[in-house]
């Protein structure tokens, strides 16, 4: 039985993710990684992929964490929070250990999506009781913003750039949680800090279920997304509003949208604040919002089919 | 008790890892490695050993899950070969650099392109600056027992390094050959138990893993990991001496064959050596003083012993199964050259290249290397520092 989130007890909590860490100011990803911490009942093992999480929450001699953490490569996070939980089982089973322990694993876009793509699935497959979380910023902040599968269209990276020849990214985002759930794990859910309680119900959840879950959370970055310092919160409750970043979750299978917004903004208004959509803006560009809208509508239709479709099969049951 | 089998390499080491009975097994197939996971997974899937299999999507991850399962706090061992040992490179440092004594058997093969699955060392010679340990193995009783001391050398708490244990793919991990299992109960006792040291599932005292170390930090943690692979040979030795007592064979940090009155000698790794024996006992009959020395710690390097071993004779050749590119010389050569640039007196060397992607080492490509080294001793000219031997001229 899920224990339900409430504001009073959630502040007595200790910080299993202790502050003076280097994270940007004003960036989104600290803020993901203490609502998922807190969020867990458990004593937790965590693994981080390399990224700015991973180089700004542990340099030596000085360490972030109050759980144990692994650090292993950029592509491997998966991999190895899968040992870790294989060692778990197996002095499980061997009556060395008694301690009832969750695994999560923490990895940027790039390291996820992109490089330790592979990893993540092979331990998806193979069941690993573990949870992996993504904090999506879109693209390789810790490099210096370059692109990655997880940019947006039209968004300018370094390796993106705005030119004569170039209006940005020219790809549509590669979508992951889809991705995710089409592996047939027990659990996969979109969130976004900006949706705390939804955010931190769905870690609670994941880290109730047995086997593989995937959370890919939007994680807003100031200096990627050329914007203010202190609107992390405001762009990641634009992005739901927009249908840009639906929070859903699909368990055993089933998909439900978890918070739909009451009135769908037009995307502009989460393109508008951010400096690497601002050509997007200019005359000749109009061509460029469009498509992005377009793309944003058909992703938020399809879900909203997928719900029902759910939803009438239950009935049917 | 012990009993006299028939074995291949591939068994011997698999048996080797069913007495050692790790916690985690992380894996991926890959020629010729890929039988000692066939039967190491049989012995877990009937309840011979207590291991979780982990059967990951790529040698990669098979070795990120080592490192996570070793920094869990437990055994762990795996095997691989070839490309799956390049796919691993990047992981190995951090299984060093972490300090995680995992055991793995390396089947040694040739490295792709051309692809090729016959042996050489080209694998694990790219691995030797990983900052592993490394032993070769001459035949299967020599994998087997390596293996066995493998876990006690790795796991020493003066050590606490991951160790790889080479055979020659194929010639040694295929070939059947007589040898001494050891009694179970004996086995068992000599590997002991697993020792944790700062497991990241000792919730209690949460430690972190592989943090970042920036310029004023970097250095010390390299020069603490060359100062523990300074203390490997003391301990490798002290094993040996443990694993004698138990099983009456002896092994060092390298092995001599009839050096000490030599005045002419061969230095080659693994499965040549055996053939090399031969052909030394044969020269030896007709009054010619010839020798071998055949490395068995190359990770840490024994420089000094073995330049003591080597600097009397006259005309040494060392034979690389794996090749530097780039009009340089094999990896053993520069080792062996290094380790006797100290010595006042020291032979004339040079360099020989053989058994390439599972080329055949035929006795007759060792006996002319010993009548070129003749009659370097006896005043000749050297014509080629360094050569391929067994190789098709024309072709080139």
């Amino acid at each position: 039985m899920l224990t339900p989130l409430n504001l009073k007890d959630l502040s007595k909590q200790p910080e299993l993710f202790a502050p003076g860490h280097r994270m940007c100011t004003g960036c989104g990803a600290p803020i993901v990684v203490k609502m998922v911490m807190m969020a867990a009942q458990h004593p937790l093992v965590v693994a981080n992929a390399t990224g700015c999480l991973e180089v700004s929450t542990s340099i030596a001699e000085a360490t972030s964490w109050k759980t144990p953490w692994i650090h292993n490569a950029f592509e491997n996070a998966a991999a190895t929070i899968a040992g870790v939980e294989t060692m778990y089982r197996s002095l499980k089973k061997q009556g060395k250990i008694s301690d009832d322990i969750r695994f999560i694993a923490f990895g940027g876009d790039g390291g996820t999506a992109d490089i330790g793509f592979q990893s993540l699935s092979g331990a998806m497959e193979r069941g690993h009781d573990m949870t992996y979380i993504c904090y999506d910023n879109g693209a390789y902040m810790n490099t210096g913003i370059q692109r990655s599968s997880a940019t947006p269209f039209g968004a300018e990276t370094a390796t993106s750039p705005v030119g004569s020849e170039s209006r940005g990214k020219p790809q549509q985002r590669k979508d992951l949680t889809r991705i995710m759930a089409a592996h047939g794990i027990p659990y996969v859910a979109q969130a976004s800090p900006g949706h705390w309680q939804d955010l931190m119900k769905k870690v609670r959840k994941a880290l109730d279920i047995r086997g593989p879950k995937f959370i890919n959370i939007i994680a807003p970055c100031n200096r990627g997304w050329r914007t203010q310092t202190d609107d992390a919160i405001l762009l990641s409750r634009l992005a739901v509003e927009t249908c840009y970043w639906p929070l859903f979750e699909v368990e055993d299978g089933v998909t439900r949208i978890t918070s739909a917004p009451r009135e769908k903004k037009p995307l502009t208004e989460f393109l508008k604040p951010q400096g690497r959509f601002k050509h997007m803006f200019q005359p000749g560009n109009e061509w460029m919002l469009v498509e992005a809208q377009e793309h944003v509508d058909t992703c938020w239709e399809r879900l909203q089919r997928e719900q029902a479709m759910d939803v009438e099969q239950d009935k049917r049951k | 008790m012990a009993k006299l089998i028939a074995s291949t390499g591939n068994e011997a080491v698999a048996n080797a890892m069913r007495l050692a009975n790790p916690d985690v097994c992380s894996a991926y197939p890959i020629t010729p490695a890929t039988e000692i996971m066939h039967n190491f997974a049989s012995y877990a899937a009937n309840g011979e050993v207590t291991t979780e299999m982990l059967l990951a999507e790529s040698e990669h991850s098979a070795m990120s899950a080592c490192i996570g399962a070793a920094a869990a706090g437990g055994r762990v061992v795996t095997a691989t070969s070839s490309q799956g040992l390049a796919l691993m490179w990047e992981t190995l440092f951090i299984a060093s650099g972490m300090r995680l004594p995992i055991v793995i058997a390396v089947c040694n093969r040739a490295l792709s392109a051309p692809v090729n699955i016959g042996c050489d060392h080209s694998d694990s010679m790219g691995t030797r600056d990983c900052g592993w340990i490394q032993l070769y193995s001459e035949n299967s009783q020599e994998a087997f027992d390596n293996m066995l001391q493998a876990f006690r050398i790795a796991e020493h708490t003066d050590v606490r390094l991951p160790i790889m244990v080479c055979l020659d793919g194929f010639i040694t991990s295929h070939s059947i050959e007589s040898m001494h299992w050891m009694d179970d109960a004996a086995a068992r006792a000599f590997v002991g138990d697993y020792q944790q040291v700062n497991p990241l599932l000792d919730i209690g005292h949460p430690v972190s893993y592989g943090q970042l170390a920036l310029s004023d930090m970097y250095m010390e943690y390299r020069k603490a990991h060359e100062q523990v692979m300074a203390k490997v040979p003391g301990i490798v030795r002290e094993v040996a001496g443990e694993f004698k007592r138990i099983s009456g064979r002896s092994y060092d940090l390298f092995e001599s064959y009839r050096l000490d009155d030599a005045e002419i000698g061969i230095v080659v790794m693994s499965s040549a050596a055996g053939t090399t024996k031969d052909i030394i006992d044969h020269y030896r009959e007709k009054g010619i003083k010839a020798g071998l020395l055949k490395p068995r710690l190359y990770r840490p390097f024994p420089y000094d012993e073995i330049a003591r071993a080597l600097q009397h004779l006259k005309a040494v050749a060392v034979l690389d199964r794996s090749d530097s590119f780039g009009s340089s010389f094999g990896p053993l050569y520069l080792d062996i050259c290094g380790a006797l640039s100290c010595s006042a007196q020291r032979p004339v060397l040079i360099n020989k290249i053989f058994g390439l992607g599972g080329r055949d080492y035929m006795p007759e490509q060792g006996e002319q290397v010993l009548d070129e080294l003749q009659n370097i001793a006896q005043g000749a000219p050297v014509r080629a520092a360094k050569e391929y031997i067994g190789v098709r001229e024309a072709a080139c």
